[in-house]
């Protein structure tokens, strides 16, 4: 019986025959922990009697989520992990180096038919590079770290085939937003997702990296997609290692397999407090908005700010809202840089943050006010996400977002454009 | 396993940014402190109410959003005996297994808040003693039973050095 690309690589790593529900332990090629959950990784460690990590070299450490310190707490628990990946040997990106989903593809961590386990939920982003990538825990991640394995139920595969071609102004965001209300947030749960069709070939890797990373938010394990010349490029340019791309077979078997022709997508919004909870961007058009955010590991790539900046470019943010910049990298900063795109948003009044997760997950970098709407970038917007419960996020693609940065409102950015 | 308490119901989707708040989860180690604050944003008073043994009671998908595994453990450190819920988000029950906190699937839809309920994890069954219903959980998987059964998955690493599943 044919594979999916999920047993095929589980199959791969964990030497066994496996198909969806069988449980195997396989080999994990690179594990990856984040600030907000590496630490307790650290104390399970401990708890566990590790002697040292499994090949530290295929482990990192990224400093992200609260980067840099915004309180002595934390600041304690950064050394920790300073401590810890110097005593074993490990990686560490440490604050300024960018967000761990932009850091580990493109520092050449990871590629097609990679298994790679993050305690961190949008580890699934390099699905878009073919790899089985997925979020866990803290106790999962000091596991891996001892023993370079991990146990997994292989998923069933849920394919999502997506026709047609995506007008101009809509954007993989707008793509990744709309799938996730037609399936809502528990559509695909324990499910591997698949993700294919023209209108995903077409897209840049860069783009590719948006979609996979909310598989989560559907529910899903991983957001696998096929290695095409554009991905065996991408890999190429960041890393040495060999990688194997991994493809479905015909007579795979799918729990279910979706089509959507996405032609006449309208740019599209996830309205507070679900992801969700999905509309055409004219359903929300006029709503004021007090802060806008670009970044995360979501959008914070060149190709984000470029996008942003072609709709800033010679305009400025409304007086009543604070544009929030954050670059996904350090690289990606520099880039910004020599492209033009950062002083074009630095010009219109945008405020530029360390690469990292910015205001996100409610560190710091910008905690909005009672009753303040927030169009964001990011993947979630749930209640109290941003470190207020009394504020609103809507979710939406860096264009809508720079568009509605200078109309102090919801903005179809068709209008720009 | 016998577990014994009172119901406390939540509704469907119950993310991890609702269990405990990324405000708080970056900044400490201390459960304790973390648990004062644990579904805050859903029910402020829920951290003083809950008593020892007491469920979380809740709809579908619980525990969807981030890896934090600092949502089962403020849970456990709450007092909070076992979650039941119709269906859970896969890291939060990968977690909760992980940190020992009982997790059972089954049928939530007749239980109110404050109902007494008795769940017996060998047995498979749900005793609403309230309303005089038995409601039949779904099993753990055999890999998560034998990790619940150690302790959770760093007890489970203590005595066996790695995984010892199969």
């Amino acid at each position: 019986m044919g594979k999916t690309i999920a047993e095929k690589i589980l199959s791969n790593k964990s030497g066994k025959n496996a198909y969806a529900n069988d449980i195997v332990v396989a080999d994990v090629d690179f594990r990856m922990g984040q600030d907000g959950t590496s630490p307790l990784a650290i104390r399970a460690f401990e708890a566990m009697n590790g002697k040292g990590v499994y090949d530290p070299e295929s482990a990192a450490f990224v400093i992200d989520h609260s980067a840099p310190s915004p309180l002595e707490g934390v600041s304690a628990l950064h050394a920790l992990m300073r401590q810890f990946s110097k005593e074993n040997n490990m990686l560490i990106y440490d604050i300024g180096d960018g967000v761990c989903h932009q850091l580990i593809p493109e520092k050449g961590h990871v590629g097609p038919g990679s298994l790679v386990i993050g305690a961190d939920s949008h580890t699934c982003t390099y699905g878009a590079l073919n790899a089985f990538a997925t979020g866990v825990g803290s106790t999962d991640l000091a596991a891996a770290l001892i023993s370079g394995k991990m146990w997994f139920k292989v998923p069933e595969t849920i394919k999502f085939v997506c026709h047609g071609t995506l007008p101009a102004g809509v954007y993989s965001k707008d793509l990744i937003l709309y799938l996730i209300s037609q399936v809502t947030a528990d559509g695909a749960t324990y499910m591997a997702a698949e993700y294919t069709g023209e209108a995903i070939q077409a897209l840049s890797v860069e783009a590719r990296f948006t979609i996979s990373n909310m598989a989560v938010e559907m529910g899903a394990k991983v957001g696998l997609m096929e290695a095409d010349d554009k991905v065996m490029e991408w890999v190429q340019a960041h890393s040495n290692h060999k990688f194997e791309p991994v493809s479905s077979d015909p007579d795979a078997e799918y729990a279910a397999i979706k089509e959507y022709d996405v032609s006449q997508l309208d740019p599209y919004i996830a309205k507070p407090h679900r992801v969700d909870n999905g509309v055409p961007v004219g359903e929300v058009a006029g709503t004021p908005i007090q802060q806008a955010v670009i970044g995360t590991c979501t959008n914070g790539r060149l190709e984000d700010l470029t996008i942003a900046a072609q709709i800033l470019k010679g305009r400025k943010v409304h007086p009543d809202v604070r544009l929030i910049v954050a670059p996904a990298s350090r690289q990606i900063y520099l880039d910004a840089m020599e492209t033009g795109a950062l002083k074009t948003l630095v010009e219109a009044g945008a405020a530029v943050v360390t690469p990292g997760c910015g205001p996100c997950v409610g560190t710091h970098n910008g905690i909005p006010s009672d009753g303040e709407n927030v169009i964001s970038t990011a993947n979630r917007n749930f209640k109290g996400r941003m470190a207020n419960n009394k504020a609103f996020i809507y979710l939406a693609s860096p264009a809508t977002v720079a568009a509605s940065a200078v109309k102090g409102e919801i903005t179809d950015p068709r209008e720009f454009i | 396993m016998e577990l014994r308490g009172k119901a406390h119901c939540f509704g469907d989707d119950v993310n991890t940014d609702y269990i405990i708040s990324g405000k708080y989860k970056f900044k400490t180690l201390d459960m304790k402190e973390l648990a004062k604050h644990v579904m805050e944003d859903l029910d402020p008073d829920f951290a003083r109410r809950v008593q020892p043994g007491d469920f979380v009671v809740a709809g579908r998908n619980f525990g969807c959003g981030s890896s934090r595994e600092q949502a089962p453990l403020a849970l456990l450190n709450a007092g909070v005996g076992a979650v039941l819920a119709q269906s859970f988000a896969r890291i939060f029950y990968r977690n909760a297994i992980n940190t020992g906190l009982p997790v059972v699937i089954c049928d939530t839809s007749l239980i109110e808040s404050g109902d007494e309920l008795l769940v017996d994890l060998e047995k498979g069954l749900l005793q609403n003693l309230t309303k005089g219903i038995e409601v039949p959980i779904k099993p753990l998987p055999s890999v998560m039973l034998k990790i619940l059964s150690d302790g959770g998955l760093a007890e489970h690493f203590r005595k066996y050095g790695t995984f010892h599943l199969e």
